[in-house]
């Protein structure tokens, strides 16, 4: 049995659902151009930028929608499954700032920080995708979202979770996908990567999150709404309150999706948190923030649509036991969730800095993850009586020929981040240091994923394309 | 034998009610109170100086002891500012002007439309006594420059959520510059990705953290005007 967890009753997925269509009619939804240009037609009231979306035309849109899909490595291969209860984790994105492994302390992120997070996240099976994980302060801001990417692909081969800055952001890097998948058509039937696209709270398809969209519907590139009510400030302090905001917000944008291209990739995401009301944060690592991902996701399930959430990221400014604590819930908790694709790991400070250890200790957390969602197995005809009847009441167990066959089923053995004592043991050092040791380690078996010289040079023409728009000559982090 | 209630106790009980109303986060209390000391004769700006302004002190201060919350401050500033519309308005009537500590200018950067932080600070400075006039989001140079000039500011403050829309900061403190409005007039930044070393590295007077430190930092920068 694989187990599961789920915080609403079917009546309240119900309410939540209808709640969120009667706001898709009142108040409606702010939408852009790009948006309003195919409501229009479609039959849809827009006035004064706000959309009155039926709930006919909305059901209509979901029917369209994917239930699944999949993300491709570089090789072509299908490696991210979005649909059913399967679960991924990809490393939190965009933050400024990384912790420095000897100081301890934030500083600006550079190209060579995200280079070597993305070699350790090519080397931890638990990671299954990268994500354009920082925003490198060495790089043109113009580009910044472009060259991220540029970077990922050049140094791994897993499938990106990625997302742009602007609206004219977007065609460079879906340009730059197209040279590393082989053309236009391959990149649409084998897309590597997914596009995260945000709704501004409460109900605001902004210009750039509405063309985004839209482009992305066109391209058939996948695109993930990540959709973030913050519940008590920009949404309702309830979390079925703000549960229900974030339906209609994923509604409204598959709708406008939908209106683009039927039958276009599309993922019911978020990054819902509550607003703290004692600090004014919104504490990503908090248990309500974890129970609103939790619930949106539940929502997206209950409509049979691929599903992401935002957790296994923790709110304090070092890698301590408070960032263990809220990591490992979260992430245990999503994985019963059966969300799809879970980002977050490796973030600190409410998202604004990652940390290269933290997303090393992180995937020990997500590996114990993944074994819970294995469950536990009946094994052989008998689960217990046929070894006793072996060993008797001596309790030799280790002797047992079953033992030395199933031990590596049962268990997960996690890397010397964890400390078991036995032979691997570091003695009395920290996780920190352990972390960071395994890290070097990783690094040093990193070896950069081939491919064909013509993709390369193609790559490298565009990034020196978008390099010379901001003055610059030589490419970075290559 | 009874002592004959004085003038001042008489009105040391609606002072007393002004400062609960804003401790309770009482808006119509609040208008109803400020309506009585205008029939009862009370200066106007006795009410704000000694009953109102009292309230909002006691308010910052329970909330720095993790005694209220924000919700409870927004509350309480809209008493706050409820009460001061009937008695700012009086004093208008009446040819004279309120000693404002100083007027601030509000606005997030160009390209950046979030606001929850940049409201809150202006909710309070407004609450603290300061006139607040808030641009909005998504606010380019030029504006905050006009504004700072048609109102004679005293303060801008500039709010960025996104490391992409910080640069503006820099642009505002620059176009103040250049307008020849500093140093007289003050910048002040605040935002997620804002730190005080951004804030000295593009010459800005100060940074604060969360809303409460904004508006210590507004009186910290007017020192010479801050009633005693």
């Amino acid at each position: 049995m694989r187990p599961r967890l789920e915080l609403l009753d079917r009546k309240l997925v119900e309410r939540v659902l209808g709640e969120a269509f009667q706001l898709l009619r009142e108040p409606g939804v702010r939408v852009a151009d790009a948006a309003a240009d195919l409501l229009r037609p479609a039959g849809v009231q827009v006035e004064n930028g706000v959309a009155r979306i039926p709930e006919a035309l909305a059901r209509n849109a979901l029917a369209h929608a994917p239930r699944e899909f999949w993300l491709h490595t570089r090789e072509g291969k299908p490696a991210v499954h979005y649909g059913g209860d399967d679960v991924c984790f990809d490393p939190g994105s965009s933050c400024l700032n990384i912790l420095d492994a000897d100081s301890r302390q934030p500083r600006p992120a550079m190209v060579a920080d995200l280079v070597r997070m993305v070699q350790v996240v090519e080397t931890l099976p638990p990671y299954s995708a990268q994500s354009t994980a920082m925003v490198c302060n060495d790089v043109p801001q113009e580009i910044g979202d472009f060259y991220r990417l540029f970077l990922v692909l050049w140094h791994s081969s897993k499938p990106v979770v990625t997302g742009s800055f602007s609206a004219a952001g977007l065609r460079p890097m879906l340009e730059l996908l197209a040279a590393d998948a082989g053309g236009q058509d391959a990149l649409r039937s084998a897309p590597r990567a997914v596009f995260d696209v945000c709704p501004s709270p409460p109900l605001n398809w902004s210009e750039f999150a509405a063309e985004n969209l839209v482009e992305l519907a066109r391209a058939g590139v996948p695109a993930e709404i990540v959709s973030m009510p913050l519940a008590g400030a920009t949404a309702p302090v309830t979390l079925a309150g703000a549960v229900v905001q974030h339906a209609a917000e994923c509604i409204s944008g598959i709708t406008i999706h939908q209106l683009a291209s039927p039958g276009a990739p599309i993922v019911w995401g978020g990054a819902p948190a509550i607003f703290d009301m004692r600090s004014g944060t919104t504490p990503m690592g908090a248990i309500e923030t974890v129970m609103l991902d939790l619930a949106c996701a539940q929502v997206g399930k209950a409509l049979g649509l691929p599903t992401h959430a935002y957790l296994v990221a923790g709110d304090g400014k070092l890698v301590d036991a408070q960032a263990g604590m809220e990591s490992g819930i979260s992430c245990v908790l999503g994985a019963l969730a059966g969300i799809n694709m879970i980002s977050g790991a490796g973030m600190l400070d409410f998202l604004a800095c990652h940390s290269i250890e933290k997303l090393v200790i992180d995937a020990e957390a997500i590996a114990s993850a993944q074994r819970l969602l294995e469950g536990v197995e009946a094994r052989g005809e008998a689960l217990a009586t046929a070894m006793f009847s072996q060993t008797g009441l001596a309790g030799d167990f280790l002797k047992l020929k079953e033992t030395r066959a199933l031990f590596r089923q049962e268990q997960h053995f996690p890397s010397s981040v964890i400390e078991r004592g036995g032979p691997q043991s570091q003695g009395a050092s920290d996780t920190f240091e352990r972390a960071r040791r395994r890290a070097d380690e990783l690094v040093s078996s990193y070896q950069r994923p081939g491919v064909r010289p013509e993709v390369e040079r193609a790559r490298r023409q565009i990034a020196e394309r978008e390099l010379a728009r901001c003055g610059r000559t030589s490419l970075m982090g290559v | 034998m009874w002592a004959r209630r004085s003038e001042v106790s008489v009105h040391e009980e609606t002072f007393q009610a002004m400062r609960q109303s804003i401790l309770d986060g009482a808006p119509d209390h609040a208008r109803v109170l400020a309506q009585r000391a205008l029939q009862l004769g009370i200066d106007p700006l006795e009410s704000i100086n000694t009953g109102y302004l009292p309230g909002m002190t006691a308010v910052g201060e329970l909330y720095g002891a993790g005694r209220m919350f924000l919700p409870d401050l927004m509350a309480s500033s809209e008493a706050m500012t409820t009460a001061m519309a009937v008695l700012e308005d009086e004093l208008r009537r009446a040819g004279g002007e309120r000693d404002v500590r100083a007027t601030v200018v509000l606005g997030t950067t160009k390209g950046d439309i979030h606001e929850i932080g940049k409201r809150l600070v202006g909710t309070l400075l407004a609450a603290n006594g300061f006139r607040v006039h808030d641009l909005g989001a998504d606010v380019d140079s030029a504006a905050f420059v006009g504004k700072t000039r048609e109102l004679g500011a005293d303060i801008v403050g500039v709010s960025a959520l996104l490391t992409t829309t910080m640069a503006g900061q820099k642009k505002v403190v620059e176009a103040l510059g250049e307008a020849g409005l500093r140093p007289r007039v003050k910048v002040i930044v605040g935002g997620a990705p804002v730190t005080r070393q951004w804030a000295e590295q593009i010459g800005a007077d100060g940074y604060a953290k969360d809303a409460m430190s904004a508006v210590a930092l507004a009186k910290s920068l007017l020192p010479a005007r801050v009633p005693a």
